[in-house]
């Protein structure tokens, strides 16, 4: 030990800011804890990063031929219709993993010395949740890059690109709390896995993500319609090709509002009773 | 009357069908150390993290600073600092980086941050491993890492839950001096232990607690005087002298000597002040020593003493001072 000293004597910690600037401003402290370890491990980043390109090949080549019609053109036209399903699965698969990193986070020390400083309880899920958005906005400059590369085309604006970006990130923070509330409601990183990917799969599939739901079961065109995969995918769809927005615009903030009202408040109940 | 820093009353919680404290009451003094010793398993742990609001007692009341535990906890959280049992850094992060993200959620500037963690990290000699990721550390280095993270915002109550379990002797002695610089700056120590040689050393008031129970609190003198200070352990190099050897001991301790099965005969002495006599009667029967040893009881025959049984904890070290226990 050095012969340093502590110079002044203990004093409380008084906060200087307004609360709710401090709750911002704590959360954004701890989403950079976030994303200095995912620079540690960036393999972290396989699915937003590879698992949007291996899927855009995978259905432009082994679906795109069928589900287009057959011939190299149409093959083209079920791209602008496939590019914007796979950012809406891609969103959904990749907020899997923050549950995963939160149910094995916590049990570590760190979140045992979170809880014992004066900060706002929601403040570690909070701030989790705001590095994520880095990992969303990767998942759309990839996926529409790579789309570029297979030749998809934005036929809107600039502003429609944005937007589409803009709905994107804004679904897939809210939708982050589902997995945040399994995160700490299962006992292992990998139960967390197995529960949100029966909670994705279906969501993504039976949503008109991959193809026109006029071929689906009346029921199961039912269930379409309220998916909120489905409002995003038709957003994201008029945002960059045009065709009437309005509609699915106004359903994905309805969900996005609804998500975050119901599944916040499970997800900070459940970390705070959890011991 | 004194002031107290920490002020808890009947204390009660259970886990399920476990019942971790049942009814624990503890008198903290400002400026003071305070040492809570007691097996694996007795409460330490519980009671600490309830007293830093990290659990919620199911009965009793606490106070800390003149707080109320359960009505204001995040009033609580202002003045106080924690350091786990098992380290709360975050290994991914560098030395550096963890103490600047505390000080910055502790509303520092980032500028004060920087300043504050350079400055423990000096006083815990990591300066040279500041900007390595704490995942590379060695363990008692992410002790020190832990406890200055605990320091960051200089609480008036630090919580240290069994501070140097794990660390071999050497790094256990560093420890105890950062404890004492605590108390001369001003701060209130309340810290768990296995080891009465440890509370002994430390602390001004030491409560025992064994299943989730008070069973002694006294000051350290008061404790040795009612467990009968120190232990004098001896083995004969010849196995069939031990009942010579039981004869001699008898005559300098009140308690007839306790046998380990093994030739090796304990008695509790008033004080090393017995030595050179001891040492005299057996050279004049010949008797050769393989061990001689004086030492503090182990928490082991502190319970004996003070409850008649042997502690339900796990088993623990003989000699505190000579063994080095391997962190769970």
């Amino acid at each position: 030990m050095t012969a340093a000293t502590l110079e002044a004597p203990p004093v409380s910690v008084r906060p200087r800011r307004p609360a709710h600037v401090r709750l911002l401003h704590n959360s954004l402290v701890l989403a950079k804890r976030s994303l200095i370890k995912l620079t540690r491990t960036p393999e972290q980043l396989i699915d937003v990063t590879l698992q949007p390109i291996i899927f855009l090949l995978l259905f432009y080549y082994v679906f795109g031929g069928a589900l287009g019609g057959g011939s190299g053109s149409s093959r083209h036209e079920y791209l602008e219709f496939l590019l914007p399903g796979i950012l809406g699965q891609t969103i959904a698969m990749s907020s899997i993993s923050i549950g995963q990193n939160l149910n094995e986070d916590i049990e570590k020390g760190v979140f045992d010395r979170f809880r014992s400083l004066p900060i706002g309880r929601a403040v570690p899920l909070v701030g989790a949740v705001f590095a994520e958005f880095f990992r969303y906005l990767t998942v759309c400059v990839i996926t529409v890059g790579f789309g570029y590369i297979l030749g998809f085309r934005i036929t809107t604006s600039f502003w429609g690109l944005l937007g589409a970006v803009g709905v994107t990130v804004a679904f897939a923070l809210s939708f982050a709390w589902v997995s945040v509330w399994i995160g700490m409601k299962m006992r292992t990183a990998g139960s967390v896995q197995g529960v949100m990917m029966l909670l994705v799969l279906p969501l993504s599939f039976a949503s008109s993500t991959y193809v026109r739901t006029t071929t689906m079961p009346g029921w199961l065109q039912a269930f379409v319609k309220v998916n909120p995969i489905s409002q995003v995918v038709g957003a994201v769809r008029g945002l960059l090709t045009g065709g009437p927005v309005a509609g699915s615009v106004g359903w994905t903030f309805v969900w996005i509002a609804g998500l975050l009202a119901v599944f916040f408040p499970l997800a900070l109940r459940a970390y705070i009773r959890r011991t | 009357m004194t002031e107290l820093s920490i002020e808890a009353v009947g204390l009660v919680k259970n886990f399920g069908a476990t019942k971790a404290l049942r009814g624990v009451d503890l008198a903290v003094r400002k400026g003071t150390v305070h040492a809570v010793l007691g097996p694996n398993g007795a409460g330490k742990t519980t009671a600490v993290r309830i007293l830093a609001t990290l659990l919620r007692p199911d009965g009793g009341s606490a106070y800390v600073n003149g707080v109320d535990v359960l009505r204001q906890p995040g009033k609580v959280r202002e003045s106080v600092g924690l350091t786990g049992q098992f380290a709360s850094v975050d290994a991914d992060l560098t030395g550096t980086q963890n103490l600047v993200m505390i000080g910055q959620l502790l509303d520092l500037t980032k500028k004060e941050a920087k300043a504050r963690a350079a400055e423990l990290l000096e006083w815990f000699d990591l300066t040279e491993a500041a900007s390595r990721v704490a995942k590379n550390y060695s363990g008692g280095m992410r002790r020190r890492l832990d406890l200055a993270a605990s320091l960051v915002g200089r609480p008036a109550v630090i919580f240290l839950d069994e501070p140097t379990t794990g660390l071999d002797p050497a790094k256990r002695e560093d420890m105890w001096d950062v404890v004492r610089r605590l108390i001369s700056d001003g701060s209130t120590v309340l810290l768990t232990t296995q080891y009465l040689e440890e509370a002994d050393e430390l602390a001004d008031q030491i409560t025992v607690i064994d299943h989730g129970q008070v069973i002694a609190n006294d000051t350290p003198n008061g404790l040795k005087h009612k467990i009968g200070g120190q232990r004098l352990t001896i083995r004969p190099a010849d196995l069939s002298r031990e009942e010579d050897l039981r004869d001699i001991l008898a005559r300098f301790s009140p308690r007839a000597p306790e046998a380990d099965g093994r030739g090796t005969l304990t008695v509790p002495v008033e004080s090393d002040a017995v030595l050179p006599d001891v040492l005299a009667r057996l050279r004049d029967a010949g008797i050769a020593a393989e061990e001689f040893s004086l030492h503090l009881p182990s928490l082991d025959e502190v319970f004996f003493t003070l409850t008649g049984t042997r502690s339900a904890g796990d088993s623990l070290p003989a000699n505190s001072a000579n063994t080095v226990e391997v962190a769970a």
